[in-house]
């Protein structure tokens, strides 16, 4: 008998292992829902399939009887064009400071250490100076994910361009190429790659920073709508929102991870 | 004809002194190859050519005129390794120095001037035997085909000056050998004056018609980093044209007793 860490699961058994505990939990979820309910047909804790069928029909499917929007779909728009929009300014904002400092000498200081200090700030807990200073509007929701997201994009690209070897620039010096030409041609097409990767890191965080301000002050969105169904113990929507909200992360990563390999064949090592 | 003047160089670092006292003149196309022991500066000898940094003392002159002191298309290099740019492939690495020296914006060229660099590009690869391999990324080449396209990148510049710093001393002993030979006829065919630095004192003897040996003559135990290292042996091989026994017979005794020098420190 070989060592336990030495023995590989097969395809198939690996596949119906990665299964397993997803089929326990939703086992366990069903058995204690149909507990429940059974002693409690008006339980709202633990809903039953049944519910759920019909909220997610009412939510995704059928418009709004008061706004005549099909509420699912609205909510969603809305909470990715506020993520999209940060998470894209903010890789231009990473991109041009990662470049300035990794590059540029006098860039770097005079830029790290403000960057380093602004890193520090929990941005949650200057989100009351962002409803203050840019109102209850979409533009504080927006900065409060830049503010969370683009700082660690920034000091992640600059240790990127820092990590690509000395040897490769002075290369490019002794080939004729002015400080612009460096950065144009051997610096940024190399960060690209790097930059999808960022951002495929720091979604998460993204995600945490919209749902909370969504949660806080907000008229639409997918945060918004969890926090608003919460008053009346809606699990038979929260529930499923949660599970849209995840595999829209799940997606955009991947998405990212596909658009890395396709457009950047030369990196497909790392 | 090119030449190098280099007049009483001096290098020192945070009070380490790591070079002294430097004289040299070199014209081309002159092959000179540096050999020394470990940390005796001659790679810091190579970056000085190089214009990666800056000398504390001396003069460097090619011509009759101050070396710029930050690296330019007059002096090429090769590193050991990562000299080649992994985002383009081995044409477009060739392709880059013709690219940036025509279009100082964009650093791409268009329609017929892009086409005229690409044959200039595709010849000079052929010269070094990747023409075949012109549409794979380096990350697909072996080491050794790594370095081709590395000297392919200097060479389309016509540098005046090309530095090798330790071009072979990551290859196999086979690969290394058809490097040699490469290196030697691109020299012959480019009359450029070239600067190699390398540990095999059987390759600097080889392919150099000048090798120089670096080395600390004057020691002080009570303070190890008051003197540097220097020039010890110049010896000419002068390959190609007439020269004299003496120097071979001089130059073999300094080899051998260079050998047995660094066989004796380890």
């Amino acid at each position: 008998m070989r060592r336990l860490l030495n023995q590989q699961p097969g395809r198939f058994s690996a596949l119906c292992l990665s299964a397993l505990p997803f089929l326990l939990i939703i086992i366990v979820y069903l058995t204690a829902s149909d507990l429940r309910l059974a002693d409690n047909p008006n339980d709202k804790l633990l809903p039953s399939l049944g519910s759920f069928k019909e909220a997610i029909v009412q939510a995704a499917l059928e418009p709004n009887r008061r706004t005549g929007e099909i509420q699912l779909w609205s909510d969603t728009a809305a909470s990715l064009q506020r993520l999209l929009l940060a998470v894209a300014i903010s890789a231009l904002l990473g991109l041009m400071f990662g470049i300035a400092t990794g590059v540029i000498p006098y860039f770097n200081a005079g830029l790290s250490p403000l960057i380093a200090v602004l890193s520090m700030i929990p941005p949650l807990a200057i989100l009351p100076i962002l409803f203050i200073l840019f109102g209850l509007g979409e533009l504080s929701k927006i900065m409060l994910i830049i503010l969370g997201v683009a700082p660690s994009i920034m000091r992640e690209l600059h240790l990127r361009v820092i990590d690509i070897p000395h040897e490769q620039l002075i290369k490019a010096q002794t080939l004729g190429a002015s400080t612009w030409q460096v950065i144009w041609r051997v610096v940024l097409p190399q960060l690209l790659p790097r930059l999808l990767n960022a951002v495929r890191l720091t979604l998460g965080s993204a995600w945490l920073f919209l749902i909370a301000a969504e949660a806080i002050a907000a008229e639409s969105g997918l945060g918004y709508r969890i926090f608003l169904l919460r008053r009346y113990l809606a699990m038979d929507t929260i529930l499923p929102y949660v599970a849209w909200i995840t595999l829209l992360a799940f997606l955009s990563d991947y998405l990212l991870r596909v658009l890395s390999r396709r457009l950047f064949p030369w990196a497909a090592k790392t | 004809m090119n030449t190098l003047h280099i007049k009483n160089l001096r290098k020192e670092y945070q009070g380490q002194v790591i070079l002294e006292r430097i004289n040299l003149k070199v014209s081309s196309p002159e092959f000179c190859t540096i050999v020394g022991a470990s940390g005796c500066g001659k790679s810091t000898f190579l970056r000085l050519l190089l214009g990666q940094e800056t000398l504390s003392r001396g003069e460097l002159l090619l011509n009759g005129t101050p070396l710029p002191a930050e690296p330019g298309p007059d002096r090429g290099i090769v590193f050991q390794r990562y000299s080649v740019f992994p985002h383009l492939t081995v044409l477009g690495n060739v392709l880059l120095g013709l690219e940036l020296q025509d279009s100082p914006l964009l650093g791409r060229l268009f329609g017929a001037a892009r086409r005229r660099a690409i044959t200039q590009a595709e010849a000079t690869l052929r010269a070094v035997g990747l023409f075949e391999a012109r549409h794979k990324y380096p990350a697909m080449l072996s080491g050794g085909m790594q370095q081709r396209l590395s000297i392919a990148q200097a060479l389309v510049k016509q540098p005046k000056i090309l530095l090798l710093d330790e071009p072979f001393g990551a290859l196999d002993p086979g690969i290394r050998a058809d490097m040699h030979e490469l290196i030697l006829d691109l020299w012959r065919e480019n009359q450029m004056m070239i600067f190699m630095v390398t540990h095999d004192i059987k390759e600097a003897f080889e392919l150099g018609t000048r090798v120089l040996t670096f080395d600390k003559v004057r020691r002080d135990p009570q303070a190890p980093d008051a003197y540097g290292a220097t020039i010890t042996y110049d010896i000419p091989l002068g390959k190609g044209y007439a020269q004299n026994l003496a120097a071979i017979i001089a130059a073999r005794a300094a080899t051998e007793a260079f050998r047995a020098k660094l066989a004796a420190e380890g």
